[in-house]
């Protein structure tokens, strides 16, 4: 290799941070080069080329297929299972149920109640009862549905607000009660006292389903002892855990594999029980296999935001000030204790200063399938509720909603103990900047001299938000190696979930070593051949990642200068990295180009390892939100539509402005369909059963349903405080206040709350009819 | 609000298959049973319809299209083209997702229409130009809508892009200047959960400019 060749991988002019002695922190990124730009993903390409090979897309010599026989009932309890036909038919090399041998493992719903892989007493739709591997995935559910089950058929209770009522059947041996939680700071009581008003509203909000593209599932094969998992999943790491602890097995021997993945949303970020009814199939059959659930089976097994009923009491004075907040919720994660209720108070504890809170959640059982973490758990319905009772609030004391929301700005987490500063909050540069870049001030005046009568009528919306978690945490550990061509390798065991990870990794490493980041290779997503990381769930892959590999990239340079020293016959301490050579700062002959670096070539490889250090102690890290938007209703059709929408976040430092965007702009659209179409139905009536598994009647929004105008704002803030990139988490945020923002623009658009979820076109026109007869409009 | 899946053009559209089925006379072949479903077209070439039973996991050979390259192979009468194209043949750009006809992941250009391949039995595709993803590549290199798509991120997970990519293909071949109306209306029958739709928009508009520059 030439000089010429080598120096394609450098960015030539540009600066790279002063490289830190081994035992100091680096400084804060000041003017940055590569970090905050738009760039392409790195690996574009083999997404949209089709190079990409996802799990679902693995095919191994020899591999069987699978299918699984789910539960058709809500509530049963399986008494014999006949499989004899289906293991005649063409093709079938396994049929397991749970009465087969070699299968009997408890599955961890929770730590108190335990269930097996395939429990006799099934508690929702689409439990698993039996499985079988074929040839092809054709003769699997051939010989499926020739499986002859005697269900004993059980009573069964689907609703929430009903599941405690002395008639309803018991799920459990304890009965329907799951956790509950109780919070309280000051007095309530006093609060509303001191109040000039007080409103009180109920909300519900439905269960919304993940439905990612790529539906739950694996391929696995077995060599001899060791057990090789390709999943789909946010986590190879968790993983990993799941199946060593169900099925007993040392980590070493279990492999997990996740490169490409088809979305999670919070779905996908442990093991599912398919992923070891596939392992139990592999061993079985001797053979590799795939089981991939159908779409219908992910719509009722493969998790869930739940439903929930909540109560919210505000008190406020004509100031603005908030005096008193008092919420209870009944919620469910299905039927088993999946914390089904977790976060739902959050925003009521911690978004808005409030001396007086009182929350208050239950969490019950139902026959229905287990929830799992969907973005921002708990946080999307409690802005429902809070966020649309602030637009009340407003109203009824005359008040502009953004000018309440400014006037209840805390600067500390009031909800944890010792009542922890932030270390930033943009929630006001949210708020302030994005309504003046959605033009809220005028739209809210043209809306309001909007002339009367006509069926179609506008409306504007804001709400704002924080999310719980964002902050990032270790442990993770990554991986550099400086090749003696100067090109360079990552390697991180997190996964790449979408939302452009490996992009902002390579951008971490181009900014601290001035190498371009295509150059960087990047390996990640395999217990078997990448370090650990958690999985890339909670908004806090950036800033738990970046900061490591930030920390990886200095070891690389306090190396490669060490290296350098010794041929320039230098002290280290004068030297520094320049483009693609080591120099020295105060004699400008003493340089050495990277490649020409005697100890590297001797080496062929340095390795910089990088750990992720703890946040900074008595603080909190939180990202924060503001989204604005406008809607017009047809009063007639009762149909909404979502002219334009603004997200105005506060995630700290933006790292790659394009992926931030694109994340923005899914967050909001994945909003829209919590708030207009999006509700799990079950026959809660008659039959218990889901009827709307399939994408035709579960309505996730269409390109016809999102705006085109949709801008993102960033508030880019660089929070020094808490991590070494300042970087916060921007993945859930992007979807907390967005169905509020609809609802409180609908109300300004015709005047009335709806407070349940979804807002559909029937819904809305019932509401108005009846406002029309009662002779309001 | 609207779905307008139903308008794109797919087995179910109501447009005329070289074989000359309607939507109406697929329903009603459907109805009977993937066995009568797999005897109209060539397959049926001097035969009563109903005349001819073929077990399900009998098979039969066909010759597909696929790409401008001639396959040969045995198939079930009932297989989809999708699982052919993925399980058979290894074309796993072509993604699998719902299988139903409501999402769009397994989206290929037959005669240069997007169809969905899940709700296309491989012995229906027969004599027809099938294109997938690796039909739009030059080489190595990406064509004008796969460009489109990077440049302007148009994608998160990746899962459904190739299916997007293959309806804005379809779009753009019988429109090549759409308006954004047209071209939500062209990908409407796309799911994209990630919700990069916005970017979609915009990447298909910038594909129509590279289609027309013909730099790609």
């Amino acid at each position: 290799m030439n000089d010429s060749d080598h120096s394609l991988y450098y960015l030539r002019d540009m600066p790279v941070p002063e490289t830190p002695l081994s035992d100091r922190k680096p400084q804060p990124w000041g003017k940055t080069e590569a970090i905050g730009k738009p760039y392409q993903k790195v690996d574009a390409y083999e997404r949209v080329s089709g190079n990409a090979i996802y799990p679902s897309d693995v095919m191994l010599p020899n591999m069987l297929s699978v299918a699984i026989l789910r539960c058709p009932y809500p509530h049963a309890i399986v008494e014999k299972i006949d499989s004899s036909a289906a293991e005649k038919m063409a093709g079938i090399r396994a049929v397991i149920t749970g009465y087969s041998p070699g299968v009997d493992y408890w599955w961890p719903y929770s730590p108190e109640i335990k269930t097996k892989l395939f429990d006799l007493h099934c508690r929702f739709e689409g439990e698993e009862v039996a499985a079988i591997a074929a040839d092809t995935i054709y003769q699997a559910w051939d010989a499926i549905r020739a499986l002859k089950v005697n269900y004993k058929i059980l009573a069964f209770v689907s609703d929430e607000t009903k599941a405690l009522a002395a008639d309803a059947p018991a799920i459990h041996a304890g009965g329907n009660k799951g956790t509950s939680d109780k919070y309280s700071r000051g007095d309530v009581e006093r609060g509303f006292n001191d109040a000039d008003a007080v409103l009180e509203e109920t909300y519900h909000s439905e269960c919304e389903l993940h439905t990612p593209l790529e539906s739950h599932g694996c391929v696995a094969r077995w060599d001899g002892d060791r057990l090789s998992i390709w999943q789909s999943t946010q986590g190879v790491y968790s993983v990993q855990a799941a199946v060593s602890k169900i099925m007993g097995l040392p980590l070493s021997k279990v492999r997990v594999m996740g490169h490409y993945m088809g979305g999670g949303f919070g779905s996908k970020l442990t093991a599912d029980k398919s992923t070891i009814i596939a392992a139990v199939m592999a061993r079985k059959t001797a053979r590799p296999v795939k089981l991939f659930m159908s779409r219908e089976e992910t719509l009722i097994a493969a998790g869930n935001r739940p439903p929930a009923s909540m109560r919210l009491k505000a008190g406020v004075k004509r100031d603005g000030t908030l005096t008193a907040l008092d919420f209870s919720v009944i919620g469910t994660g299905g039927a088993y204790p999946t914390r089904g209720t977790n976060l739902m108070d959050w925003l009521i504890r911690d978004l808005y200063a409030c001396p007086n809170v009182r929350t208050d959640t239950t969490d019950v059982f139902i026959n229905a399938g287990p929830s799992r973490p969907f973005r921002a758990p708990g946080h999307p319905q409690c802005s429902w509720a809070l966020e649309q009772m602030l637009d009340a609030l407003a109203e009824k004391i005359g008040m502009d909603p953004l000018a309440l929301r400014l006037k209840n700005i805390p600067s500390y987490s009031q909800a944890r103990p010792g009542k922890p500063p932030y270390t930033s909050t943009g929630l006001r540069e949210c708020i302030k900047e994005g309504a003046k870049a959605f033009g809220w001030d005028k739209a809210r005046k043209e809306i309001a001299s909007q002339a009367a009568g006509g069926h179609i009528r506008r409306g504007v919306g804001m709400a704002s938000a924080l999310w719980f978690a964002g902050g990032g945490n270790p442990p993770s550990t990554v991986i550099i190696k400086l090749f003696s061509d100067g090109s360079m390798n990552l390697n991180m065991g997190a996964s790449d979930i979408g939302t452009g990870t490996k992009t902002v990794m390579a951008m971490v490493i181009s900014e601290e070593l001035g190498v371009k980041p295509d150059i960087i290779q990047i390996e990640y997503a395999d217990t078997g051949t990448t370090q650990f990381a958690t999985p890339s769930g909670g908004s806090k892959t950036v800033p738990t990642e970046t900061p490591a590999v930030r920390a990886a990239a200095i070891h690389i340079k306090q190396q490669l200068i060490a290296l350098a020293a010794q041929d320039l016959k230098t002290d280290v301490s004068s030297l520094t990295l320049k483009g693609d050579a080591v120099v020295s700062r105060t004699d400008a002959k003493k340089k050495i180009l990277i490649v020409d670096v005697s100890g590297l070539k001797k080496q062929g490889l340095i390795v910089g390892v990088g750990y992720r250090s703890p946040n900074p102690e008595g603080k909190v890290v939180n990202p924060f939100a503001a989204q604005f938007c406008e809607v017009e209703v047809n009063t007639l059709t009762g149909e909404v539509r979502v002219l334009r929408f603004l997200g105005a976040h506060d995630s700290g430092r933006v790292m790659n402005r394009m992926t931030y965007d694109n994340q923005v702009c899914g967050g909001i659209t994945m909003g829209i369909g919590f708030a207009l179409t999006e509700a799990r139905v079950l026959d809660r009536n008659q039959t218990g059963k889901m009827v709307n598994k399939n994408w035709h009647d579960y309505k996730i929004p269409t390109a016809s349903d999102v705006p085109a105008d949709i801008i993102s704002l960033p508030i880019d803030m660089d929070d020094q405080e808490a991590n070494t990139t300042g970087t916060k988490g921007l993945g859930e945020p992007v979807t907390i206040p967005t169905a509020a923002a609809i609802a409180n623009a609908v109300y300004n658009a015709v005047g009335v709350r709806v407070t349940t979820t979804p807002i559909t076109p029937v819904k809305l026109c019932s509401i108005l009819h009846s406002r029309r007869k009662e002779g309001k409009q | 609000m609207s779905k307008n899946r139903d308008r794109k053009e797919c087995p179910c559209s109501g447009e005329k298959s070289s074989q000359g089925v309607t939507r109406r006379q697929f329903i009603t072949n459907m109805g009977v049973g993937a066995v009568a479903a797999a005897s109209f077209g060539n397959l049926a070439a001097g035969q009563e319809a109903h005349a001819a039973v073929i077990k399900s996991g009998e098979a039969l050979k066909i010759n597909l299209k696929i790409n401008g390259h001639a396959y040969r192979l045995l198939v079930e009468p009932r297989w989809s083209l999708l699982h052919v194209l993925r399980n058979e043949l290894g074309f796993t750009e072509t993604k699998a997702s719902c299988e139903r006809g409501e999402c769009g992941a397994c989206t290929v250009l037959i005669d240069s229409i997007p169809r969905y391949a899940c709700m296309t039995l491989a012995v229906e595709a027969e004599g027809q130009e099938i294109t997938t993803l690796e039909g739009l590549m030059h080489g190595e290199a990406l064509g004008a809508v796969q460009q489109a798509f990077v440049e302007h991120d148009a994608l998160q997970c990746g899962y459904c892009t190739p299916g997007q990519i293959m309806s804005v293909e379809g779009l753009l071949r019988k429109n090549p200047d759409p308006s954004l109306d047209e071209i939500k209306n062209g990908v409407s029958g796309n799911l994209c959960r990630c919700g990069a739709y916005v970017n979609i928009f915009k990447a298909a508009k910038r594909a129509a400019e590279l289609k027309r520059g013909g730099s790609s």
